[in-house]
């Protein structure tokens, strides 16, 4: 049991890291990215290329390609989502779609089909383990990516808070038009923002690719946790992220010990609920996150008690 | 020096004209009160110049550069504020951050957090407070203070005493009061006798249109009442 918590939390730390591009992108560009989860393949395939063909080793692999995602998100967005923005709503979800479609089969021409992973080029620390009292064995590799998760959306937290940027980012977040009659220039910010998103992406897409092993048409089903991660945390909110991919991430851990087939499934249950909760108490949620959604349901019923 | 000028200004939402065909100039440092009844066009107009809505013909100018087709920050930072209908405070950011979003982003001058606190000093106590949970009164003062921190040299204030207390409203107005002749204002205000009070020019819109320029002392009370219900038009209209 105490295993696969931290197994769970462990598997969070990326799911979070996942989920926090697309939040961004929603939260700040109202856009909902459905290529985000190909764009995470993206990442792994560049990172991939950089290593198999150029020979380069997995830190500069990882230092290089984060770079080129951020300057993709920034293209993507100049000449792209910012385009099909103005078409309204519709325009901007066919316009990922085809992205994704686009990506999918652009990454199985170059790439192939075949599975790939970044574990075989980072030796022993693909298997290495510490063991814990209890007989209990933590992966090397999955703590030192939700270390890496961790400092990673920690140090976004201290961009979007401490730094002009940051301020610009949440004030255009909050009302557009009274950030732009501060004198912000919110197509600046939006790029600014699309780029971490699909850098955060591409980061996630390396995860994953060192952990595990992706395909070109890997992207959809990242696409999913990512938007469950992002559902059960709170859209737009850094720490909602966190909380939804590690909530995540141990549902299906947990799910996991009853059957293999479950795991997944337990992580969808968990959404299914959440997003239950959510719409039966939209004002509560509207006001912040999972936790004012459940809240509000308590103190429902213990109205609810009062009057009775 | 002409700080703002509108040249034959329109405005539209779809097929619906809400402003027509306005011109004004308004020198450096004056105070210019627009009132008018309810879907007169002057929260209209108001976005148009600050760049929040098109404009469908005429022209705009600050401070003799013509502006009309700049955007909304462009125009801040050419020294053109607006403080909003409604306040438009970031609500999930403090008192602070809202105030630092506008000096950061905003035109370069003399304007800072200090000289804001000067000016509006009870702002102080609240920096550290989440914009959301602050009383009318204060958003408006806050609201003042970040459009103030942008450095403009001309300032427009929608509404800026709607839903506030009487006691609330005297203590806007006495702010305002301490920036008179630092910056031309533009003052959208739905208390006649508030604006007459405070501008040293008066119009009044009825339907998108001009009906009535004049300094307050000048205008009779009938002339006013007459502008704002739209009431020379509806008899011109009779005859």
């Amino acid at each position: 049991m105490l295993e696969s918590i931290i197994q769970g939390i462990l598997l969070g730390g990326y799911y979070a890291v996942l989920a926090a591009g697309l939040s961004l992108m929603f939260g700040v560009v109202r856009f909902i990215n459905l290529a985000h989860g190909d764009m995470a393949v993206l990442g792994a395939m560049i990172a991939l290329w950089l290593v198999q063909v150029l020979g380069l080793g997995v830190p500069w692999a990882i230092a290089l390609t984060l770079p080129m995602m951020a300057a993709l998100g920034w293209l993507l967005q100049r000449f792209i989502f910012e385009r099909s923005l103005k078409g309204g709503f519709l325009i901007p979800i066919l316009t990922t779609i085809g992205l994704a479609a686009a990506l999918q089969n652009g990454m199985f021409a170059a790439f192939g089909s075949d599975t790939r992973s970044l574990g075989a080029y980072i030796g022993g620390l693909s298997w290495a383990s510490w063991q814990l009292p209890g007989n209990i064995f933590v992966g090397k590799l999955p703590v030192y990516m939700f270390a890496t998760a961790l400092v990673v959306l920690g140090a976004l937290h201290l961009v979007l808070t401490r730094t002009g940027f940051g301020r610009a980012v949440r004030a255009t977040a909050s009302d557009p038009e009274a950030a732009a009659l501060c004198g912000v220039d919110a197509i600046r910010v939006h790029r600014g923002a699309a780029a971490i998103a699909v850098a955060l992406a591409g980061l996630a897409g390396i995860f994953l690719a060192l952990r595990a092993q992706v395909t070109p048409f890997s992207g959809p089903m990242l696409l999913i946790f990512a938007f469950e991660a992002v559902v059960i945390g709170g859209i737009g909110s850094l720490r909602g992220t966190l909380l939804g991919g590690l909530a995540l991430g141990l549902a299906q851990s947990l799910g996991g010990m009853i059957s293999p087939q479950f795991s997944l499934l337990a992580g969808h249950c968990l959404f299914l609920v959440i997003l239950a909760v959510r719409m039966s108490q939209g004002a509560a949620s509207e006001r912040g996150g999972w936790r004012a959604a459940l809240m509000a349901t308590v103190l429902n019923r213990a109205q609810m008690r009062r009057r009775a | 020096m002409i700080a703002l000028e509108l040249n034959g200004v329109h405005g539209r939402y779809g097929l619906l004209q809400a402003v027509k065909g306005i011109s004004l100039d308004l020198a450096e440092g004056a105070v210019l009160a627009v009132i008018g009844a309810n879907g007169a066009g002057k929260t209209t107009l108001m976005r148009m110049i600050a760049g929040l809505h098109p404009v469908a013909e005429g022209a705009v100018s600050l401070l003799g550069e013509e502006i009309t087709e700049m955007s909304a920050h462009e125009r801040v930072r050419a020294g053109l504020a607006l403080c909003p209908e409604g306040r438009r405070l970031f609500t999930d950011l403090t008192v602070r951050e809202n105030l630092q979003i506008g000096a950061e982003n905003g035109r370069r001058g003399d304007w800072n957090l200090a000289s804001v606190l000067d000016a509006l000093p009870q702002i102080a106590p609240l920096l550290d407070r989440a914009a959301g949970g602050l009383s009318g009164g204060q958003r408006q003062a806050v609201a003042i203070g970040r459009a103030l921190i942008t450095n403009p040299r001309v300032l427009l204030l929608d509404e800026v005493s709607l839903g506030l207390s009487p006691a609330a409203v005297d203590g806007v107005y006495q702010s305002l009061e301490r920036l008179r002749g630092h910056m031309t204002m533009v003052i959208v205000e739905q208390d006649l006798t508030r604006a007459m009070g405070f501008a040293e020019r008066l119009i009044c819109l009825a339907e998108g249109a001009l009906e009535l320029d004049g300094a307050p002392q000048s205008l009779t009370r009938e002339q006013i009442t007459d502008a704002y219900f739209g009431i020379h038009k509806a008899e011109l209209s009779h005859a």
